[in-house]
């Protein structure tokens, strides 16, 4: 059985009776390199991210310090820690969004497929398509629904109507929002709730197929109605890709998510099964984090 | 003395004080401008009438015309290079000394005189390239003129535009421009037309770029066949007939300066306008 803690920060190998997981969680925390079993190279093939010594500076700031970490396909993975942390910046690097701030230099490998996103002649257009983001703050475009959900697919070519009326449909019914929008799709999106704004964000995201959806605090600005609607949908949707979400709302977390990932002061402290990080944590840190005795 | 909460002065007082000064700022900026107004109106309104505006010979629809012509054509210099060059400063230029360089220069050509600019257009546009005393060079000469306006009001707008927006549009995969093209620029628009129109309004009232570089006094023919042709303006009309033509009733004088500014101002409506009507989005 692997350790559970290679994958994390180090300073965190003690080792206790309460570590009866399972293998299948075993493989996930396992170092890149190391032996396989059959099950195991099964399992692996589902991580859709790997990051390997990635780090990040904001000019001379340290935020992103050596992180390794896997994202897989179909789970929900969750990252929590005090504001300022990095997570959301670790989240940022996943589609290169970090390169539109100035001054920002990353090292390491981000690997998507296996391929690393940050060598040279990476195509940035490809890789924020298949890496979709979803703000904290609900940002539709001020123009229609339709339009909004089409913008996407048209920045690469023109679409028929009946192509376009396809796409906007789908995406909104895998969104959840079809049923709500379908009568009035030439309307100004600015008109839709705080929570369809947010649902119409994620439209966009599948209309061009991402393959990955990263959630910045997403229902942040949004009641616990509206909250709730976004975490049945990345419920739904975790079936036909990979999920990360950043949330200061540790009830989110522990109910959507499979995995978690606990950041402090630009390191990832520890990186488990939900259930584990919330009942059983390893580093005193995370444990003092969970149970709000901190940040 | 001080009053029970320890204060050299009651802040009631002072609130008081404070309000009474403000206004009266307000009210000392108001009556230049209605007097102004209010002056020509008095002595303009007996030769104000249609037939001053509307006779092409003797009247002011041969400036009118001009100076319709000579407004537009600078709006359609001025608003490609204006706005071009706002999309570049705030869009694409990394801060650093050259973009801090080229925004003094930008802040200096403000401050530049009008008739400087007039004589720079006779020696470039009328004389060097040999456009001679026409529509283009006019044009060309008040479009220096108004850019550093287009370009300040331009990029005020670009900057309103939140960074929200920009993000959600690269994260689906878009370009640079693209970004720019479908989402920033058509929300900027009520601000950078408003922005153009403001501009255009102080260009139709200036005399001294237009003074050598595209106007006369009387023509043959007032309307210009090509851009390549002189025209007949409002400023240059009543900086002539004021200074030079004694034999023109004062009225006529007053009521041609009231129309010029009527036009300006009614520019400046309509650009009042158009921000209040096109700026009623939200994000």
């Amino acid at each position: 059985m692997q350790d559970s803690s290679t994958d994390t920060a180090a300073g965190n190998t003690s080792d206790s009776g309460t570590r009866q997981y399972d293998e299948d969680r075993a493989f996930l925390n396992a170092p890149v390199d190391a032996d396989r079993s059959a099950e195991q190279s099964i399992a692996d093939h589902a991580v859709k991210i790997q990051t390997t010594d990635l780090n990040i500076y904001y000019g001379d700031f340290h935020a992103i310090k050596g992180i390794n970490s896997r994202i897989r396909s179909n789970e929900i993975t969750a990252l929590i820690g005090p504001s300022g942390c990095g997570k959301s910046t670790y989240l940022r690097a996943l589609n290169r969004m970090n390169d539109e701030i100035a001054d920002t230099r990353t090292e390491g490998d981000v690997l998507l497929d296996g391929v690393d996103i940050y060598q040279p002649g990476t195509d940035l257009v490809t890789l924020r398509r298949r890496v979709g983001q979803v703000f904290q703050q609900p940002n539709p475009f001020p123009m229609s629904i339709y339009d909004n959900v089409a913008y996407g697919p048209r920045l690469q070519r023109r679409l028929s109507r009946a192509e376009a009326d396809e796409i906007v449909e789908r995406s909104l019914r895998g969104a959840a929002l079809w049923d709500e929008v379908k009568d009035g799709l030439r309307k100004s999106a600015m008109d839709l709730s705080g929570g369809q704004q947010q649902r119409l964000c994620i439209a966009r995201c599948l209309a061009v197929d991402s393959e990955v959806l990263l959630m910045d605090e997403p229902c942040s600005a949004l009641d616990p109605t509206a909250t709730f609607r976004i975490e049945e949908l990345m419920i739904e949707l975790k079936e036909r890709m990979a999920i990360v979400i950043v949330t200061h709302n540790m009830y989110q977390a522990s109910r959507v998510s499979d995995r978690t990932g606990f950041f402090l002061l630009g390191e990832l402290i520890e990186f488990d099964d939900t259930p584990r990080i919330f009942e059983h944590p390893q580093d005193e840190r995370t444990d003092a984090y969970v149970r709000g005795r901190f940040g | 003395m001080s009053s029970e909460r320890g204060y050299l002065v009651d802040p009631r007082v002072t609130e008081k004080v404070a309000f009474a000064l403000l206004w009266v700022a307000m009210v000392v900026v108001m009556l230049p401008m209605a007097g102004i107004i209010g002056y020509m109106l008095y002595r303009g309104a007996s030769s104000l009438n249609w037939e001053l505006i509307s006779a092409a010979d003797g009247g002011l629809y041969p400036a009118i015309i001009g100076t319709t012509f000579l407004v537009l054509l600078t709006a359609l210099v001025a608003a490609p290079i204006g706005v071009g060059a706002a999309i570049y400063l705030s869009e694409y230029a990394r801060p650093g000394p050259l973009v801090r360089l080229v925004r003094l220069a930008i802040i200096n050509l403000a401050g530049v005189p009008s008739v400087v600019y007039g004589l720079f257009g006779l020696a470039a546009f009328v004389i060097l390239v040999g456009w001679g005393r026409s529509l283009l060079a006019g044009a060309c000469t008040l479009a220096l003129l108004v850019l550093p306006l287009v370009i300040s009001t331009a990029e005020e707008a670009l900057r309103q535009i939140p960074k929200g927006l920009r993000e959600g549009s690269l994260a689906l995969g878009a370009s640079k421009w693209q970004t720019i093209r479908r989402v920033v620029l058509p929300n900027a628009l009520p601000g950078i037309i408003t922005g153009l129109i403001l501009s255009i309004a102080r260009a139709a009232g200036e005399t001294a770029p237009i003074l050598f570089t595209v106007a006369y006094f009387r023509l043959s023919d007032p309307i210009p066949n090509s851009i390549f042709d002189p025209i007949v303006a409002m400023p240059y009309q009543l900086f002539v007939m004021a200074t030079e033509m004694p034999e023109i009733p004062d009225e006529t004088k007053w009521a041609t300066a009231f129309v010029l500014v009527a036009l300006v101002l009614g520019l400046n409506i309509v650009a009042t306008i158009v921000r209040t009507t096109l700026r009623r989005r939200r994000w």
